[in-house]
């Protein structure tokens, strides 16, 4: 069997994340992809402690920790100071959770991408503020509980649409990912590493201590977020052309659902109203792919 | 060279002549000529640099950090509103030791909605621990974002030059723009010593406890202080090399002066006349103008200011409950001293309110009327 992940280690060990933490797998397959050559900022979320304490860091690279709302502009800046001093091989790298991405941070990332400034933008999404004891962001999903949206009054509202969001900037690149799918990860890093502009990556990052689920089955679950289709992995290119990265025949929601304490309390209409919000948007995916499907057969290989 | 500039173009030449190589900015009026000319110089060539055209002033100093921590010599300017939002990084930007320079258009605070003078922006911010200088001449702006280049560089501290709204950002002025040979001389290109170099890997700003936190903030303290002097020796080093000398603060007939007004900015340029009239008119007035206010230069005010009969002070900017800051500060650093004199503190000129030679006379002849000052705050010329 021919693997595609290099086998070079940059992250250490010694971090400070949970057990089964998806945020941490991400870095390691991030760095993997990313190498040496890279620099990177993190706003406030969990890995601003995963990396460890002062004066320790587990990345093994540049790391510059900065405000909660300024990932994606520090990036600009810091690719701006290293383009004026000719270093323009280096990647540089903003790593944000979803609180830094899909709010907080939305005004400053919507510059960078709009600016189409060279940097790959990558939010490891667990779906809640994690980092300061799970309340709800906007990239919560309907029906889970948080500790600001209790059982009795779940999250009402969908989960923001943050890959149309960005697409509508017109970004050379945007794809989802899965800690449980490195290989896909890997590649979709090593295919933005190659192109030039913004490239926004959206990982799903699963959350043992969050989701209320058991540290082990952190990769299944990642797993059956993409079997279920509640997360699909795609991608967008030049955010108009769609292309599926896997279309796994769906396994039931209820897999998905039942190993985690945060969807517990949903009935189960409330659960047939869940999959039914997750079929509208996965064939809504699928009809932008098929109507891609010209572009991708013109563009041969990528 | 010699040109006619306004103030917010000698903010751009500048950073043009210290060779910042990122600028980062977002148009607020009065500021918008000086990203304006700098983008132009961005666009003719006559300035080597990255343009961040940023979509607020947060993101402004966002991506300055984000710049100056890769290396690079970096540039910004605001005011007012634009610098309130920034206040957030303005922290970080010293906390993280970015050697930034911003010039600050000083303009009134909203609401009401206003774009008229007023030092409370700026003000608002010296406990962020920038560096700030106050400016009185379009020459001086220019020359003091050089000087301030060779200052933040040396301590990792972050430098603010500052400027009245309209009064000078708004003037023009005949200005000596040096040569960039002889800029380049004074100002050599610069090379951070804890930048992000991937050769060396390091993190910036990770979790630090109460074990380390404290002396991190000493060290911004002893640095601060050092300031002080760098400030005094790069001013008279750039008056050796320009003609032109600066320091901590300016002074006019104060020899002898037993009354003397401490203020900054345009206010201090309007002040010398009224010198010169009150002497005419036998009272031993002089004048001290405070140009670098962060740090405080408390020593040389303590050396030049006790023993002296009176001292009034003239602010263009209000704490509220309590009263102007320059008035405030040197009145705390004279505090110990025996020989202590007795201070007036006056609130001027507000939201741009002209300040101009009558009102100024008027605080002194107040002053002269009194044996004692009464209260912290008197308010010249309010519609009461």
């Amino acid at each position: 069997m021919k693997y595609t992940i290099p086998a070079e280690e940059v992250m250490c060990s010694g971090h400070k994340a949970c057990q089964g933490c998806g945020a941490a797998l991400a870095m390691r397959y991030a760095l993997k992809a990313l190498g040496p050559r890279t620099i990177m900022t993190f706003p406030a979320c969990c890995w601003s402690v995963i990396d460890g304490p002062f004066p320790y860091s587990a990345v093994g690279v540049p790391l510059f920790h900065t405000a909660f709302e300024t990932a994606a502009v520090v990036a600009s800046g810091i690719r701006a100071g290293l383009d004026a001093r000719g270093e323009e091989d280096i990647n540089v790298v903003a790593w944000a959770g979803d609180g830094g991405t899909f709010d907080i941070g939305i005004q400053a990332l919507s510059g960078t991408t709009e600016r189409n400034d060279n940097i790959i933008y990558v939010c490891y999404d667990n779906e809640a503020y994690m980092n300061t004891g799970v309340q709800r962001s906007s990239a919560t999903p309907w029906g889970a509980v948080t500790s600001t949206t209790p059982a009795r009054h779940f999250k009402q509202e969908r989960k923001k649409d943050m890959m149309a969001i960005l697409a509508a900037h017109s970004i050379p690149y945007t794809a989802s990912a899965s800690v449980a799918y490195p290989e896909d990860f890997v590649k979709k890093l090593n295919y933005a590493k190659s192109i030039k502009g913004t490239k926004f990556l959206h990982i799903l990052a699963s959350c043992p201590p969050g989701w209320r689920s058991a540290p082990e089955l952190a990769v299944q679950l990642a797993r059956l977020a993409v079997q279920t289709h509640v997360f699909p992995l795609y991608e967008i290119h030049e955010g108009r052309y769609f292309r599926m990265s896997m279309n796994p025949k769906k396994k039931p929601i209820t897999e998905y659902l039942k190993p985690q304490g945060r969807f517990r309390h949903l009935t189960e209409e409330q659960v047939a109203d869940m999959d039914r919000m997750v079929d509208e948007r996965y064939e809504y995916l699928l009809e932008q792919a098929e109507r891609s499907k010209p572009y991708f057969e013109d563009k041969k290989g990528n | 060279m010699q040109k006619v500039i306004m103030g917010n173009h000698a903010l751009s030449w500048g950073a043009l002549l210290s060779r910042a190589e990122v600028i980062a900015a977002y148009p607020i009026t009065p500021q918008t000529e000086v990203v304006e000319l700098l983008s132009n110089m961005c666009a003719d060539g006559d300035l080597d640099a990255q343009f961040i055209k940023v979509e607020s002033e947060h993101s402004a100093m966002a991506a300055s950090m984000g710049a100056s921590a890769a290396g690079a010599r970096t540039f910004t300017a605001t005011s007012a509103q634009g610098l309130a939002l920034m206040h957030e990084v303005l922290h970080w930007a010293t906390g993280a030791r970015l050697p930034i320079v911003m010039g600050n258009i000083n303009r009134a605070m909203a609401p009401p909605w206003t774009i008229w003078t007023e030092q409370t922006d700026s003000i608002s911010e010296r406990d962020t621990g920038w560096l700030q200088i106050y400016t009185s001449s379009i020459q001086e702006i220019m020359d003091s974002v050089i000087q301030a280049y060779k200052v933040a560089e040396q301590v990792y501290l972050p430098v603010m030059v500052v400027l009245d709204s309209f009064v000078l950002s708004h003037t023009n002025e005949n200005c000596d723009i040096p040569d960039q040979s002889k800029v380049d001389a004074y100002l050599p290109k610069f090379e951070n010593a804890y930048k992000l170099d991937v050769a060396k890997p390091a993190a910036y700003g990770g979790l630090t406890g109460p074990d380390w936190y404290y002396e991190l903030r000493y060290k911004i303290q002893k640095d601060t202080e050092r300031s002080l002097d760098l400030f005094e020796e790069t001013g008279k080093e750039f008056g050796e090399m320009f003609g032109r000398p600066y320091g901590l603060v300016e002074t006019y007939k104060l020899d002898d002066a037993e009354i003397v007004l401490v203020t900054s900015a345009s206010i201090a340029s309007t002040a010398r006349p009224v010198i010169d009239q009150l002497r005419e008119e036998g009272h031993k007035a002089g004048l001290v103008r405070i140009r670098v206010f962060r740090p405080f230069p408390s020593d040389l005010l303590r050396k030049l200011l006790q023993g002296r009969k009176k001292v009034l002070v003239i602010d263009r900017n209000i704490s509220f409950g309590m009263s102007g800051a320059f008035y405030e500060e040197t009145k705390a650093a004279l505090y110990n001293e025996k020989s202590a004199p007795p201070m007036w503190g006056y609130i001027a000129g507000l939201g741009g309110r002209d300040v101009p030679v009558d009102v100024i006379k008027e605080t002194f002849l107040e002053t002269i009327k009194e044996d004692h000052p009464e209260g912290d705050i008197i308010w010249i010329g309010v519609k009461k």
